[in-house]
């Protein structure tokens, strides 16, 4: 008989240690995977692991590819892992992000074709301030009305997807752009370009910013007031009231801070990498920083260090379906296992396993 | 000024430390496509996957061929092309209007890499080539086959965004319709989506419930079909991108809703321009070949169409293929009165490459 046993506090070192089995689980599955659909196992976890980080033809490129894929996933993580740890439940990270792009660009076309320096900066605040706002919503009816923030939030990314469709189309449509849907480029308009600092690192403002978000957030949540009060209000609420912490302002902050977060990030991504705002500018970056935050055990250390995971079995699988021939499906698949894994073990964090036969309770 | 020269000083170090690779392939010929869809995606996708497979063929061991799968338009499309290039590719072919600006970003970066993308306009390194099909000559002929199928006079086009692309399918469609049965009336119903069978069952099922009783798609999926399948043998739609075979029969035996198809056939592009690769004749082009080239292909009709509008199809079909009728002849009027095409004049490539504007006789607005 094997038996689970509540544990009086949860393991600190199966905290540390859960994300490593999963990770290891996932190799050997879906290793077992790719030998079903006839890929070499060794080969194809070795080009979704190791050829992203060392191929010598691929990784002088994809090395600087993965904080561009990482960096947006940490930087709304980040925000989303704080109003997590305080128990709101923001699911609608991608609608921020989209409505940040939306809001951002819009401001920056509005001064097109002005040459300023003052342009991209003041695009980064309309961005984070067109998050914040689509985040306020949810917020406000919470705090107002008790409406859910998981339903309100989540349907306002579909509200953001039309509103994405709609404006692609029509206001901030490329004028020169024959008819087509999608805006000006970003990218290519230098008071509004988000390049790399360094060239050829990758190491452009959002991937920098999500750094620092990662610093502030371990500052805030380990060494500041407002980061005992949002730990307290997630694990103990009625505690929390009675030291006097409002539960509105902890929400309003919460959704507040993780809306602006995402919003930024969609501005970078919307003048960096995808340079213009176009009906599928949504590439769900907001719902995989959700798996983010979780598998970064919502510490913003394990964020930082999960965020560069996803991005490597992201560009990993692409370089194994370009190499190797998988379908794009089974690479979702290996994804999706990683996830199960994840959530599976996580188990013996909160339970011993017992061998032997149990007590009659 | 200082990012420009940064960034200039970044391409040209991208090039040098990465693009010897490129250089350095020999035999064979590597040809790699990325695709917007999963390949089994029964239509636009998987058309161009035909082709890939038919040029494979055609060459066999001279040809390598590597693809991937359900890219999506934007950043990621990149990096995918980028690897691509790196991974030794000497012809990529980028097949959604999401990949254009991508697709020259890594041009510039990759100039022994020959490029083609499709369905866009945008050429701006000596490496990167357009290429796409006169569609609107495959709706010439199922507007004529839709005009004379109608029972109530009312046909439908599902449009997919109001673009140039879709405006001249629609004037097409309708224009040939008109001329076949002058009482036609057209609805369009616009789905906003390339591909989302949901949205596009209901776009079919909004105008059945108008009483349209024959209509075409500008979007990929077989929903609208299925939908039209519904009204058991009282309306009528095409196949489109690909054959859609499967919904030309029911089960019983009857003829299916699918009366007949638009096939895009990307093979002889394909197999053209890697054996001009190969054979070094390759240049650069903005390629726009529609049925005479085989390129757009009117699928088999099934029985539910009369013999006699078999025939006239067929003499359409045969009239645009030798090249001596061009769909868009006048005399055709714009939609206010005005006048567009003179008797016996045909329409230039510039005007229909940005028609913005509907024919004499459609009504409603083009949305924005």
């Amino acid at each position: 008989m094997i038996r689970l046993e509540k544990r009086p506090q949860p393991s600190k070192t199966w905290t540390v240690a859960t994300p490593i089995l999963a990770v290891v689980l996932t190799m050997i599955f879906g290793g077992i995977m790719f030998g079903l659909i006839g890929t070499s196992p060794v080969e194809a976890i070795r080009t979704i692991f190791w050829d992203p980080l060392f191929h010598p033809q691929f990784a002088n490129f994809s090395r600087p590819q993965l904080l561009v894929k990482a960096g947006p996933l940490i930087l709304i993580a980040i925000g989303l892992s704080i109003g997590f740890r305080a128990g709101i439940w923001n699911i609608g990270a991608e609608g921020q992000y989209i409505m940040g792009a939306i809001v951002g660009a819009a401001a920056g076309l509005a001064l097109y074709p002005m040459e300023s320096a003052l342009i991209l900066p003041l695009m980064i605040v309309a961005g984070a301030l067109g998050g914040w706002a689509w985040a306020m919503i949810p917020g406000l009816l919470k705090v107002k009305f008790g409406t859910n923030e998981i339903l309100v939030s989540l349907m306002l990314v579909y509200v953001a997807e039309n509103i994405l469709a709609s404006v692609s189309s029509g206001v901030l449509r490329n004028p020169e752009g024959m008819g087509f849907p999608g805006s000006r480029n970003l990218a290519q308009w230098s008071s509004s370009q988000n390049l790399d600092l360094i060239p050829g690192t990758g190491m452009h403002l959002g991937v920098l910013s999500a750094f620092i978000a990662v610093i502030l957030a371990y500052v805030l949540l380990t060494r500041h007031i407002q980061g005992f009060n949002i730990r307290l209000s997630g694990q103990a609420p009625r505690a929390a009231k009675f030291a006097g912490v409002a539960p509105a302002r902890i929400i309003l902050f919460c959704l507040g801070m993780a809306g602006a977060l995402a919003g930024m990030a969609g501005l970078f991504e919307v003048t960096g990498p995808a340079g213009q705002v176009s009906i599928d500018f949504g590439s769900g970056y907001g719902f995989t920083a959700i798996i983010v935050a979780f598998l970064g055990r919502l510490h913003p250390v394990g964020i930082l260090l999960a965020g560069l995971l996803m991005a490597l079995t992201y560009i990993g699988g692409e370089l194994a379906q370009l190499m190797l021939g998988v379908p794009g499906a089974s690479i979702q698949l290996f994804q999706g296992m990683l996830l199960f894994f994840l959530l599976g073990v996580d188990v013996l964090t909160n339970y011993r396993v017992r061998f032997g036969a149990g007590e009659v309770a | 000024m200082i990012r420009r020269t940064l960034l200039a000083t970044a391409a040209a170090g991208l090039t040098l430390a990465l693009g010897a690779p490129a250089m350095a392939q020999d035999d064979p010929t590597k040809a790699c496509f990325v695709y917007v869809g999963p390949i089994g995606d029964g239509g636009w996708t998987y058309q161009h996957h035909q082709g890939a497979l038919a040029l494979q063929e055609e060459y066999g061991d001279a040809v390598e061929i590597a693809y991937q799968e359900s890219v999506p338009e934007g950043a990621d499309s990149e990096r995918v092309i980028t690897q691509m290039a790196l991974s030794g590719c000497d012809i990529i072919f980028t097949t959604s209007f999401g990949y254009m600006d991508p697709t020259n970003n890594v041009a510039a970066k990759f100039p022994d890499v020959k490029f083609e993308h499709s369905t866009g306009y945008k050429r701006e390194h000596p490496n990167v080539s357009t290429y796409n099909a006169r569609f609107y000559e495959g709706r010439a002929v199922v507007g004529h086959i839709a005009g004379k199928m109608t029972e109530t006079n009312k046909i439908g086009y599902i449009g997919s965004f109001p673009i140039p692309e879709v405006i001249m399918g629609i004037n097409s469609y309708y224009h040939h319709a008109k001329l076949a049965n002058p009482e036609v009336e057209l609805v369009v119903t616009w789905a906003y989506t390339w591909f989302d069978p949901a949205k596009e069952a209901d776009a079919a099922r909004a105008m059945l419930d108008q009483g349209v009783d024959v209509i075409t798609a500008h979007t990929d999926s077989t929903a609208p079909l299925a939908e039209i399948g519904k009204e058991d043998g009282s309306a009528w739609g095409f196949g489109q991108a690909s054959d859609m075979a499967a919904f030309m029969t029911n089960e019983d035996g009857t003829p299916g809703p699918r009366i007949a198809s638009i096939i895009d056939d990307w093979s002889p592009y394909y197999i053209k321009r890697v054996g001009q690769l190969m054979d070094g004749t390759y240049e650069q082009i903005d390629s726009w070949a529609g049925m005479p080239e085989g390129e757009v292909v009117i699928g088999e009709m099934n029985d539910a169409i009369p013999d006699d509008v078999k025939a006239e199809a067929e003499a359409l079909i045969a009239s645009i293929e030798t090249g001596e009728y061009h769909p868009f002849t006048g005399p055709i009027n714009k939609q206010d009165g005005s006048a567009w095409l003179a008797e016996g004049e045909t329409a230039k490539d510039g005007t229909l490459l940005g028609m913005d504007f509907y024919i004499e006789g459609i009504t409603g607005d083009i949305p924005n």
